[in-house]
């Protein structure tokens, strides 16, 4: 009989599985980092963690809060500035996976990190782009992890920051993107990924105690659900732990908990 | 040749109201005494330049200094929004805020078309985004040699930079290390710079390839200890996170920004004092 988990730890798991040992990430804020690390002390210790601050190689011992902290660059194999971060390291095509999050996705992987409502008179106004575009664009592939409800996938977005599959199909090919774009939407609820060829996220794994109603309710488009629809195996004891050693020493650390509050990239 | 001077001289020198100015630090080493300084001398109607406007701008909007904002991340990391810029934006309080929206990527190849001396910055970007449908300076060229059609924006031309480094020696040459940002290419695009650090040394020491910015490159350096304070100076010390969340508090709340800005800078004789008011409990109990 496993621990209980909840389900944050189980999209954070689910997440940290997706990277391979040896790949070479670039990494965003917030949930995307818990996960990247969590990879890098669980089955991949050879993943490279990139973030913009122009941190390559970071091995921080407690989650940053901010894409800048002291601690990545003192783990860091080499500290670059931010413009050769992104173009010799993200431009030159040295980074195999970018993993994001997002205020807003939709049934393509399209990312709105912009605003809620229109430009010029927003209802929300998001933080904006930040290194999102780019790294949608140039990484090899990109792995997006973010938590599931109506409000974040929706029909349609107000604003493309970074581009998915566009309108699907081979519009990503037609747009000339180098990168092949996002294989993968881990979330609190579900795995989902892109068909193969009209690139519609559809769902492929589902997570413990979660039912395809739930995910259906979650989503404001009519989600699909593939064929071969898997379950998700449950956080194991390991993963358990190491995530909650890696938290509990990041509260210690910041007085705070994982810095997932914002997802920036 | 750099000159040194008081925080406040060199504000008053140069910074001037309507110019376009650039703060830059990357999380690390952000420029904070110099903006409460520019606050305090009540600039108005400047260009902002920054990448991630972060707390620094949050405050000069919400202080009525900027009309115009041009970033690529504006959000408090780890934390959630700038209230003050989303209140600019969304309600244009205390004025409107012409913003110029760009990428990180973008951003920091027009910071180095600026030190280069080019008028624009070529890159793969923005393919797919709704950006350049809301930013008009955001255009394209077709590579002469391949018919690759780039990404083509203006190069960032600031009339000052400010940053904050770790040392300047006696005659104002600049070393900074950690986390560099864009500052160099911020310094070198920029008409004039002015430089803060947190200490003023005989000798630099510096190592080859150090990240130097010789003193004929700057204007003004200054000495101003913990002046990146609450984002860190790294060797010095660190980020005041507890900050950064308090400030989604008092920021939320235009009464509570404007009390504590007035408390905080703009009746402090200079960021000294600041810091001593910031580190009094008995004033920072109404903040928490």
């Amino acid at each position: 009989m496993s621990a209980a988990y909840t389900t944050d730890e189980m999209m954070t798991v689910a997440a940290a599985r997706m990277l391979r040992n040896g790949a070479v990430c670039f990494v965003g804020i917030g949930l995307p980092s818990t996960a990247a690390n969590l990879a890098r002390l669980t089955h991949a210790p050879d993943a490279v963690l990139v973030y913009e601050s122009g941190a390559i190689g970071a091995k921080p011992g407690v989650l940053p809060l901010s894409i800048g902290d002291g601690q990545l660059a003192e783990t860091a194999d080499t500290v670059v500035s931010t413009p050769e971060i992104f173009r010799y390291w993200l431009q030159g095509g040295r980074i195999d996976v970018g993993f994001l999050g997002a205020a807003q996705l939709d049934r393509f992987a399209n990312l709105n990190t912009t605003v809620i409502g229109p430009y010029g008179k927003p209802k929300v106004r998001l933080p904006g782009a930040g290194g999102a575009p780019e790294i949608s664009s140039s990484a090899k592939e990109v792995l997006i992890v973010v938590k599931q409800s109506k409000r974040t996938f929706v029909e349609r977005l107000d604003f493309v920051t970074s581009a998915g599959f566009l309108t699907g199909g081979d519009a990503r090919e037609r747009a000339r993107l180098p990168g092949k774009g996002p294989v993968a939407v881990i979330t609190d609820l579900c795995i989902l990924r892109p068909h193969v060829t009209t690139r519609e996220l559809e769902v492929t794994s589902i997570h413990p105690g979660v039912d395809r109603g739930t995910i259906a309710g979650h989503t404001a488009w009519e989600v699909r659900f593939a064929e071969s629809c898997d379950a998700t195996a449950p956080p194991s004891a390991q993963e358990l732990q190491v995530l909650r050693d890696l938290q509990a020493r990041t509260a210690a650390a910041h007085g705070a908990t994982d810095g997932a509050a914002a997802e920036s990239a | 040749m750099a000159e040194w001077l008081s925080l406040a001289e060199a504000i008053a020198a140069h910074v001037r109201d309507g110019d376009t100015v650039a703060m830059e630090g990357f999380t690390h080493l952000i420029p904070f005494a110099a903006g409460h300084e520019i606050i305090r001398q009540k600039r108005r109607n400047l260009a902002l330049i920054r990448m991630t406007p972060d707390l620094i701008y949050d405050q000069l909007i919400g202080a009525g200094c900027a009309r115009k904002l041009t970033f690529s991340w504006g959000g408090n990391p780890g934390v959630g929004s700038l209230h003050r810029f989303r209140d600019a934006v969304e309600h244009d309080w205390p004025a409107p805020l012409e913003l110029e929206e760009r990428s990180h990527s973008d951003l920091a190849n027009a910071y180095v078309a600026g030190a280069s001396n080019l008028p624009f910055a070529v890159l793969r970007g923005y393919s797919g985004s709704d950006l350049p449908r809301v930013n008009e300076r955001i255009r394209s060229v077709t590579c002469p040699f391949t018919g690759e059609v780039l990404a083509a924006t203006p190069a960032v031309r600031p009339d000052v930079t400010v940053i904050h480094a770790q040392k300047a020696d006696e005659k104002g040459n600049v070393l900074l290390w950690g986390v560099l940002g864009v500052q160099k290419e911020a310094v070198l695009a920029a008409q004039r710079a002015i430089v803060t650090v947190e200490e003023r040394v005989r000798t630099l020491d510096a190592p080859p390839n150090a990240c130097v910015l010789p003193s004929w490159t700057v204007t003004a350096v200054c000495e101003v200890p913990r002046g990146a304070t609450p984002s860190y100076a790294h060797g010095y010390y660190e980020r005041d996170n507890a900050f950064y969340r308090a400030w989604d508090g008092i920021s939320r709340e235009r009464e509570r920004f404007r009390a504590w800005t007035e408390e905080h800078i703009v009746h402090t004789r200079d960021f000294n004092e600041y810091l001593r008011v910031q580190n009094d409990p008995g004033i920072q109990v109404a903040y928490r």
